[in-house]
């Protein structure tokens, strides 16, 4: 492997791990503060891409579209927080993947409905189309630049809001007792709803983001789900920092692992096989700890 | 007799009575929800005793049907060996799984579960000789050299002997000092290693029972489809095997297999009414969740037991289940 193209991959690998990061702060928050496992956050990530192509269609403007689908996003989730999560928080856990559950089955179908059954693909926005050239040899997509750029800036809003702001204060506190922050006189309630919205807009995000890599389609949200409770199972639950770099662990790794091993054992590129490596790794980090390699300082 | 030995009975007498309908889509579709309800069972065993909440079962199942569809393939095609392989391997593959997912509790335990379900559905898809994605088809088995699981009467007969063995054996393993110690891991890990049960163990002993039952199941729908595909390693059918066990009550064995009745029965009105039948079932089964606070057993015991307060057959509360604290 030549350096460039090494570099080529490191970069494609950091990219699918900062959206598997943006994906696994939703459902990392969402259980530190409200205890509860949300199966339903990979159909956040499928209509986010929905979304942003209608609301592409009916603005016209890169902008206004991301915010639209955004603000649709944040609309579904809020509505969701508020009718089905809320009765879950008091359940036990196999309630909360059953109906979590349920809900992924009713959304797969919805986009079928609405959007027909038909795979639908975006385009890159014009000005982040094209290639730019990083070294001699080494010619990178903009746009995959661009939206790591953007991961990492809302990864760095994410982290001054929960450091730095009441509602971070809260949250981590939340997370801690939240009990405590109810009897304090903290609207409860309201900060659930916040941190779940805020979770759902991230998945959304990353949805819209990977729509021009991916196509858009019913379960797309499946397979990038599972793959972020693997960077759960892997950075820790509950924990920011777990997130951040369980994504990137995995997201390297799954990269990398796709290019080498059909190299390494001569295969004729099983896209299956290469899909399993990622688990293995899972495995490994099982048997070093139990836990996850941050799980222990959540924050 | 008990009440519930005589609802069994009464059960048993219109399972054997499908085939008097006259009907082969009866026939076969009975089939299919005992090979189902046998796999809900695997899950009810771990769900319901061990407060094991698997969301991989189907990997299980789906490793039966390969192993089976496998061997059948390469010329070994008596059930007599064809049916304990294929749950052997199953065996083989939840022992492992087993091994690395029981390390985790709670919350963790159905996330490892689910993470390793989907590896072993992207393995199935990477066995490009047997189709890949697509799967392969299946010839039936043979029983004891005779070609009579072709008939759809007797393979039915097959399969529902086999269920009721399945639940004859299951309900002596829970009903044993092991599924004693099983079911207080459930309600209480500390005090049973406390008391000298490593509940590891006991736990992986489980997982690697449920496993060999799934596959068993896995096996049957091969036969039953005479097709094999990764589809049946999903993790929709991991979701809908668990959907199975609430609907019917975990904890009880027998509920599973009514819950796949109920399921299947449902979800063939529904597709006969609309192709988007899921719109309406995803909802269904978040207000059966939301309506339904401990299951329907738990109503049923309610309902006959009102005024003796009862505990709850299952405590789910976040508490005692562990999760990452």
């Amino acid at each position: 492997m030549s350096f460039p193209l090494f570099l080529e991959q490191l970069f494609n690998g950091i990219q699918l791990g900062m959206m598997l990061f943006l994906m696994a702060v939703g459902v990392t928050l969402v259980f530190g503060v409200m205890r509860i496992i949300n199966l339903a956050h990979g159909s956040m990530f499928m209509l986010g891409g929905y979304f942003l192509v209608t609301a592409l269609a009916a603005t016209g403007s890169t902008l206004l579209g991301l915010v639209l689908a955004l603000a649709l996003s944040i609309v579904v989730a809020v509505v969701l927080e508020i009718i089905v999560l809320r009765p879950l928080y008091a359940r036990g856990p196999l309630d909360q993947v059953l109906a979590t559950f349920g809900l992924t089955l009713f959304f797969n179908e919805l986009v079928v409905v609405i959007w027909g059954r038909e795979p639908l693909s975006l385009d890159i926005p014009e000005f982040l189309e094209g290639h730019v050239e990083l070294l001699p040899g080494l010619s990178y997509p903009v746009y995959r630049l661009a939206i790591t750029g953007v991961a990492i800036a809302a990864g760095a809003l994410l982290y001054l809001l929960i450091n730095r702001t009441r509602i971070g204060a809260l949250i981590r506190a939340g997370s801690e007792k939240r009990e405590i922050v109810a009897a304090l006189g903290v609207n409860i309630g309201l900060l659930y709803t916040l941190v779940f919205a805020l979770g759902a807009a991230l998945a959304a995000l990353a949805g819209m983001m990977t729509g021009p890599l991916l196509s858009i389609e019913s379960g797309s949200g499946d397979p990038i789900l599972i793959l972020t409770l693997v960077v759960i199972v892997i950075g820790g639950i509950g924990s920011v920092r777990g997130a951040l770099a369980g994504g990137l662990i995995v997201g390297i790794f799954d990269t990398f692992s796709r290019v080498l091993l059909p190299q390494l054992l001569g295969l004729t590129a099983g896209s299956g096989l290469t899909s399993m490596a990622v688990y293995v790794l899972m495995a490994a980090i099982l048997v070093y700890s139990r836990t996850g390699l941050f799980a222990a300082n959540r924050g | 007799m008990s009440r519930r030995a005589v609802l069994f009975a009464a059960l048993l007498a219109i399972a054997a009575a499908v085939p008097a309908l006259g009907d082969v889509y009866y026939t076969r579709f009975a089939t299919q929800i005992a090979i189902y309800g046998m796999a809900a069972l695997s899950v009810d065993l771990l769900l319901g005793y061990g407060g094991l909440i698997t969301f991989g079962q189907a990997a299980l199942f789906g490793v039966g049907a390969y192993a089976a569809g496998m061997l059948t393939a390469a010329g070994v095609t008596d059930a007599l060996i064809v049916w304990p392989a294929a749950a052997l391997v199953a065996m083989v593959f939840a022992l492992v799984i087993g091994a690395l997912a029981l390390r985790t509790s709670g919350f963790q335990f159905i996330m490892v579960t689910l993470a390793f379900a989907q590896m072993v559905y992207y393995g199935g898809q990477s066995l490009r000789a047997y189709g890949g994605d697509n799967g392969f088809t299946v010839t039936r088995n043979t029983l004891a050299g005779a070609a009579v699981l072709g008939d759809h009467v007797v393979f039915y007969y097959v399969v529902l002997a086999l269920l009721i063995a399945v639940v004859f054996v299951a309900s002596r393993i829970v009903n044993s000092q092991f599924g004693l110690v099983l079911r207080g891991g459930r309600d209480n890990e500390r005090r049973l290693a406390a008391i000298g049960f490593p509940p590891y163990r006991y736990k992986l002993a489980a997982f690697t029972i449920a496993g060999g039952i799934a596959g068993l199941a896995g096996a049957l729908m091969a036969n039953h489809a005479s097709f094999v595909s990764p589809a049946l390693m999903s993790w929709q059918m991991s979701g809908e095997l668990l959907a199975m066990v609430i609907l019917g009550s975990a904890g009880t064995l027998i509920g599973p297999v009514f819950g796949a009745a109920i399921y299947l029965v449902f979800a063939q009105m529904l597709s006969d009414y609309t192709e988007h039948w899921m719109l309406f079932f995803g909802p269904l089964l978040v207000l059966r969740v939301l309506l339904v606070k401990d299951g329907l057993w738990g109503l049923l015991v309610r309902l006959t037991r009102a005024g003796e307060a009862p505990a709850p057959p299952l405590d789910w509360s976040a508490e005692t289940a562990g999760g990452a604290e």
